[in-house]
């Protein structure tokens, strides 16, 4: 389900969930709940992608930990130009940079929230999306947002 | 160790005409580009023993080096298809100095082509980029959407805005109009900038470089070698590179990146200092690339870069011309090789339009900048 129709890892603009070092991040997503590998050497958390080896010291040992979903904007931007059809009725649409508590950052949309009150340095929390293949974690102010008409 | 400043030279140099080439495909645009660069330096195919190139980006397949070299007639004792994104072209060049000096090859063409304004007729497989699947699934899908994280982190720590970054876009037009090989020719003003349609917030329309058909290469020897070759040489001076991140994922910042590493170790090898620099043609993917690239080359302290831009600094006759031949904003985006064949007419010193010209140039910096905001490469170039 995760080839296009030449054969490559996954069709644009969707997750590679057959990706081996990724595969239980996905199925983890499918319970709410968003896991990150964490070295049993160093103890640090990885951050994403998941890799096989630990990038801090290179240990082969990890578990998959839950984490608490709390993150911080460390960039957002709007997109106004769709690049793929499916966002032709999207934009403008926010991307974030989230930084989660833990360590480990993602690429994500911050919803519940419009794009221009998005800031970096905002606290957020993690809500799921559901697909029918697949959930995406994406997140939320901490405080609700007011924007004045 | 030995320094390798100054102990090699680029001889020749050829661009194919740039814009829309719909007839072409990426390997005729690079055997296009290598006649040119063979013409101008007076070889033949035979008396080249190296090449370097990029592959298609349309079809990416093992070992398209040794397969162009003898496309072109090119017995090569050294080939390799380098892969940096906008940092290949000048990686190029140090590749070929590095097989020079080791004994490997005596004279290297350094061959760069890119299909990306009209499709490339060639069936074959897409180039992936390699970090697609942890942002498109959330609809980041475009290098604009990773540089304007970068001009959103550059506004909040340093207080910059979208009317500092069009003056690059400004000044950089300006140049593309004195220029007859560039694709958009017409002045721009600073309102055009703030009026033109936001693409990725907070960058526009006039913050965003062309997609480009085209082609370009150079041939680089020993500084030996060189004095035979008919035109003037351009001695290749200092050399660096810095890759601070794959990623946006892994990224320490945005606001300061591969140039500033990359640029210390080309001055180191150059003794030279960023104050020595005549002219700089920097990888301007994106408005914001340039001023932070200034920033990290030391033409200013970080965070000063939108007061650098303005009052003329940048434009011709200014203190530090940048990108006088158009830039990827305004003449072409052929990932930077074209920043480095505008380089060397500089320097040879009468091969531009006369109004775009650097009076009496003997030294600049170029950058290349590619990925997610990750690989850098330096060129510090000099009349010899």
């Amino acid at each position: 389900m995760s080839k296009d129709e030449r054969g490559r890892a996954a069709r644009r603009g969707q997750p590679y969930l057959d990706e081996p070092e990724a595969k239980p991040f996905w199925a983890k997503l499918r319970e709410h709940k968003l896991t990150a590998q964490r070295c049993s050497s160093c103890k640090k958390i990885f951050g994403f992608p998941p890799q096989a080896l630990c990038p801090h010291c290179l240990a082969s040992d990890y578990e998959w930990v839950t984490l608490s979903g709390k993150g911080t904007i460390y960039s957002h931007i709007a997109y106004h130009r769709s690049w793929h059809p499916s966002y032709q009725d999207k934009i403008p649409y926010n991307v974030s940079l989230v930084d989660l508590d833990e360590g480990g950052r993602l690429v994500t949309n911050v919803v519940d929230c419009p794009p221009e009150a998005v800031r970096i340095g905002m606290a957020v929390e993690v809500v799921f999306e559901d697909f029918p293949e697949y959930t995406l974690p994406k997140f939320r102010p901490v405080k609700s947002v007011w924007v004045s008409k | 160790m030995t320094n390798l400043s100054g102990k090699c030279a680029i001889v020749g140099m050829g661009e194919t005409v740039v814009g829309k080439r719909p007839d072409a495909t990426t390997n005729s645009l690079h055997l296009e580009a290598i006649k040119a660069c063979l013409d101008d330096a007076g070889v033949k195919a035979s008396q080249v023993d190296g090449l370097l190139t990029n592959q298609p980006l349309n079809d990416s397949h093992r070992s398209y080096a040794v397969k162009l070299a003898h496309m072109a007639g090119i017995d090569p004792i050294f080939a390799t298809d380098l892969a940096l994104g906008g940092a290949t072209p000048i990686a190029m060049v140090q590749h070929a100095v590095m097989a020079i000096e080791a004994g490997m090859a005596t004279t290297v063409v350094c061959v760069h082509a890119r299909k990306r304004s009209t499709p490339d007729p060639t069936p074959g497989h897409p180039i992936r980029r390699g970090d697609e699947h942890w942002e498109e699934p959330w609809g980041h899908f475009a290098a604009a959407g990773g540089h304007a994280f970068a001009a959103q982190r550059h506004m909040y720590e340093f207080g910059t805005t979208s009317e500092d970054l069009a003056h690059v876009a400004v000044s950089t037009r300006y140049h593309a109009s004195l220029n007859k090989n560039a694709t958009l020719r017409k002045p721009i003003t600073i309102e055009d900038h703030q009026q033109s349609r936001m693409i990725v917030a907070p960058l526009r329309l006039f913050d965003c470089s062309l997609e480009s058909d085209g082609g370009g290469a150079v041939l680089v020897t020993s500084a030996d070698r060189a004095r035979d070759f008919p035109k003037k040489p351009v001695a290749i001076l200092g050399m660096g590179q810095h890759h601070p991140h794959f990623s946006l994922l892994d990224a320490p910042t945005l606001t300061t990146l591969g140039g500033k590493k990359s640029s210390e170790t080309a001055y180191r090898m150059a003794g030279l200092r960023a104050k020595d620099m005549q002219f700089a043609q920097i990888y301007d993917c994106f408005t914001i690339t340039a001023m932070i690239t200034l920033e990290d080359y030391g033409f200013c302290k970080k965070g000063e870069g939108k007061d650098f831009v303005k009052n003329g600094r940048i434009s011709i006759g200014g203190e530090l011309p940048l990108n006088t031949h158009g830039g990827l904003l305004s003449q072409a985006h052929l990932e930077g090789q074209l920043h480095i064949t505008e380089a060397v007419k500089q320097l040879r010193g009468n091969e531009v339009e006369p109004e775009r010209q650097v009076a009496n140039a003997k030294v600049g910096i170029v950058s290349g900048h590619g990925g997610s905001l990750a690989m850098h490469a330096t060129l510090i170039l000099g009349a010899l």
